[in-house]
């Protein structure tokens, strides 16, 4: 890999905290070999990375945590590099993400696994690492000593073997014979003597769990006693399937990662891989991916606040936002035919300019849709039934949130205004103007709140963007990434030369990692590649956003109603594509 | 009435079979304003594929256009199929929609088994129908490895005019009594334990 040795300012800091030997990092001084371990790079796409010993993993953590250097552990996941061991001992990379609320600092952690060997789980520094490490374990086959319940999370139960590791075929397919019985976590703080549990079973197929998920409990009369959740029933196998194709033909899988707002997805996908490219997209290009992405914010809220308020017994709600869903889904048919899964963007630019006058139908859409949010406003936010249902419950604190990897909607309703948008600005969303709103309690009616004013501000951005559309190119023409148009292909024969070249050989990054985020509609999609220089990401790693807040589920909901169990479920928008992958 | 049969010189007597024949031709022709005469099975059949309560299993992103096809814009209640049911045992349609998965496959098994018949099984999109373009280690390569099909509807996803179609090719099936095999002879696939 191509890095250069430390320059940047956040990593300066860093090894002056190392260096001064304040209290955890004078522990870490003293477990054996581990300031050796330590190495700072920053790599050639610019993202800080420190180098560590595997034991030297819960010391480096826990220095991070109690600095208050980094409070956030975006995602915890791990690259095989079965074939690239040219100049490396150990197999397997873990790689952790971290990132601080205050500073927009981020930094990659990195330790080597070899076959067979135990690294020391950091779920106990950071909660939210216990089911990102679950899932290496599950995907990777890595052990992680010390943590609590290191089980299979995505595949099923049945299952032989370790998918992600490159030995495993792509298509080879182990069938499953049975379900799950209900099962919980050992807790030794749990009693159920001298109490009439009621197990409770629901789904995965169940109204109000959006598909695919399943929720365990035991319930004391309308109290849950304790929960468990059990996910994977829509693991599709995304990162395998990166991993087998080349750079442009992940775009389709991406759009089926978080349905609602497919386009979201498409647009971090290619914002990563353009950056590990080194291009910067054309002005008009950016332009279009905001307009898509906030009206994808718009209809994903539209699903999110609709769904929540219909398992609460308010259709009328879901049925007349569909009315609004609906335009959205014309003009997306408008500019590319597609209504949901429209996969526009391509890498270094969009797929095709928009037709003459569509950013006036958007303008158009979107004050018939500034009218619609009014109305739900007036549906929801004065109704008595949906307050007493939703204020109060599922309350979490700015630090609880924090803690668990919050992010998005949910993450600012208990009132940390972090917006990606903001706080690391891309594609120009510096020079907009719009609000970021926060909530207060971070309870359901908080994040439906902050939902709402939320769509009004993107329709802010869609106004202001779509007025000043920039002119010029919708794509970059650069030969070695973007196909030549079809006019070129059979007009002159280097425009089909190029054409062949560039299907042939893939469009082929330098060879690297890089971890990018951008703000979708549910928080913080991460995507961490790898690049081994071929035409096919080594490794794709997504960091779904609700993934990390769906952690938190078994315990919000522990020791409150059943009733309010569907509340908070409904409010966190779990989208099971983007959840199990 | 049967004064203008007695002056009309009929007698008496024969008049009484007279008048019952006239009023049977009489309910005969009135009849035709209300009644008709079909077979029982048709008859079931119409009201079968007019009142189809569907069990919508959406488990992706079809699941979202299934939406759709309920939402008020393309309203399958206009094809009398608007009652969704989550519970099999009041369902006689299972509307697949979105990808099955291994972990899935023994709940959709479990859920067909439940539904009581006569039910049909629609496979909304190409995950559901054949795994799609997810050849991969977790997906199952189509729902008919485990449930018997009747209608299966192109698209990633299908638009909702798709779905509808795919609706009324069943509701075909259902009146033209279209034998259907697949289902008669269906077994549990023998990878799949039955519920304990």
């Amino acid at each position: 890999m191509e890095t250069v040795l430390t320059t940047s300012s956040n990593l300066e800091n860093l090894k002056r905290d190392f260096a001064s030997g304040n209290s955890s990092a004078g522990s870490l001084s003293t477990s054996p070999g581990a300031s050796d371990g330590l190495k700072f790079l920053t790599t050639s796409t610019g993202d800080d990375v420190l180098e560590v010993d595997k034991d030297s993993v819960p010391a480096v953590f826990q220095q991070f945590k109690d600095s208050g250097r980094f409070d956030f552990l975006m995602d915890v996941t791990a690259v095989d590099h079965l074939n690239q061991m040219s100049g490396r001992q150990k197999r397997f990379d873990i790689v952790y993400h971290l990132f601080s609320s205050k500073t927009y600092a981020r930094l990659r952690v990195k330790a080597q696994v070899g076959e067979g060997e135990a690294i020391p789980s950091i779920s106990p520094i950071y909660r939210a690492a216990n089911w990102f490490e679950r899932e290496a374990y599950d995907m990777f086959g890595i052990h992680f000593s010390g943590h609590p319940n290191l089980t299979r999370i995505l595949v099923h139960h049945e299952f032989v073997g370790h998918p992600l590791r490159k030995d495993y075929d792509a298509d080879h397919q182990q069938h499953c014979s049975s379900t799950m019985p209900l099962h919980f976590l050992p807790d030794p703080n749990f009693k159920s003597e001298g109490r009439q549990l009621l197990p409770l079973n629901i789904g995965p197929s169940h109204p109000a769990t959006h598909g695919t998920l399943r929720v365990m409990a035991e319930v004391d009369g309308e109290t849950i006693a304790r929960a468990n959740v059990e996910l994977g029933f829509l693991h599709r196998c995304f990162e395998k399937m990166a991993e087998t194709h080349p750079y442009n033909q992940v775009i389709p899988y991406t759009d089926r990662l978080n349905y609602c707002s497919a386009p979201m997805n498409n647009i971090g996908y290619c914002k990563a891989v353009e950056r590990l490219l080194g291009v910067e997209i054309p002005a008009r290009a950016q332009a279009m991916r905001i307009v898509l992405a906030e009206l994808s914010r718009i209809i994903d809220h539209f699903v999110c606040i609709g769904a929540n308020a219909v398992d609460l017994g308010a259709l009328t709600g879901f049925f007349h936002l569909f009315t609004y869903r609906e335009m959205v889904y014309t003009l997306f048919e408008k500019l590319c035919g597609a209504r949901l899964t429209v996969s526009m963007t391509r890498i270094g630019g969009m797929a095709q300019d928009a037709p003459e006058g569509w950013f006036d139908d958007v303008l158009e859409t979107c004050k018939k849709i500034s009218e619609g949010v009014d109305q739900l406003d007036g549906l929801l936010t004065g109704n008595k039934i949906w307050q007493q249902r939703t204020q109060g419950v599922g309350k979490i604190s700015a630090e609880d949130a924090i803690a668990w990897g919050y992010t998005g909607p949910c993450l600012r309703a208990a009132g940390v205004g972090l917006d990606l948008r903001r706080a690391q600005p891309y594609y120009g969303y510096d020079q907009l103007d719009f609000k970021i709103p926060v909530g207060t309690t971070g309870d359901v009616f908080d994040r439906y709140l902050v939902r709402v004013a939320e769509m009004r501000e993107s329709l802010k951005i869609i106004e202001q963007v779509c007025k000043y559309m920039p002119s010029g190119d919708y794509t970059i023409r650069d030969k070695s990434i973007v196909l030549p148009e079809k006019s070129e292909v059979y007009g002159n024969i280097e425009g089909l030369m190029n054409h062949f070249m560039l299907v042939i050989k893939g469009l082929r990054p330098p060879v690297g990692d890089l971890y990018d985020a951008t703000e979708a509609a549910n928080g913080e999609l991460g995507f961490y590649l790898v690049s081994d220089g071929s035409g096919r990401p080594y490794r794709l790693k997504v960091r779904p956003p609700c993934f990390a807040i769906y952690q938190s589920f078994p315990d919000q909901i522990t020791g409150g109603l059943l009733a309010d169990v569907i509340a908070i479920l409904g409010s966190m928008n779990l989208i099971a594509g983007e959840l199990d992958r | 009435m049967s004064d203008s049969q007695i002056s009309n010189g009929i007698h008496p007597q024969n008049s009484q079979t007279l008048v019952a024949n006239l009023a049977d031709k009489a309910m005969d022709e009135m009849a035709k304003s209300f009644a008709f005469t079909t077979r029982l099975d048709d008859i079931v059949a119409w009201g079968s594929k007019n009142a189809l309560w569907p069990l919508p299993y959406g488990t992706a992103c079809c699941g979202i256009e299934l939406m759709s096809v309920m939402g008020p814009k393309y309203d399958l209640a206009r094809f009398g199929a608007e009652v969704v049911r989550f519970s099999p045992r009041q369902a006689d349609l299972l509307l697949v929609a979105g990808t099955i998965t291994e972990k899935m496959a023994p709940v959709l098994v479990h859920i067909y088994e439940q539904m009581l018949t006569p039910k049909y099984v629609i496979s909304m999109g190409a995950c559901a129908s054949s795994g799609g373009f997810y050849r991969s280690y977790h997906v199952l390569q189509g729902i008919d490895k485990v449930v018997p099909v009747d209608v299966f509807v192109p698209g990633c996803p299908p638009t909702p005019e798709a779905v509808l179609d795919g609706v009324m090719t069943l509701q075909r099936m259902i009146a033209e009594h279209t034998p259907r095999p697949w289902a008669e002879g269906w077994k549990r696939p023998s990878f799949i334990k039955p519920i304990t």
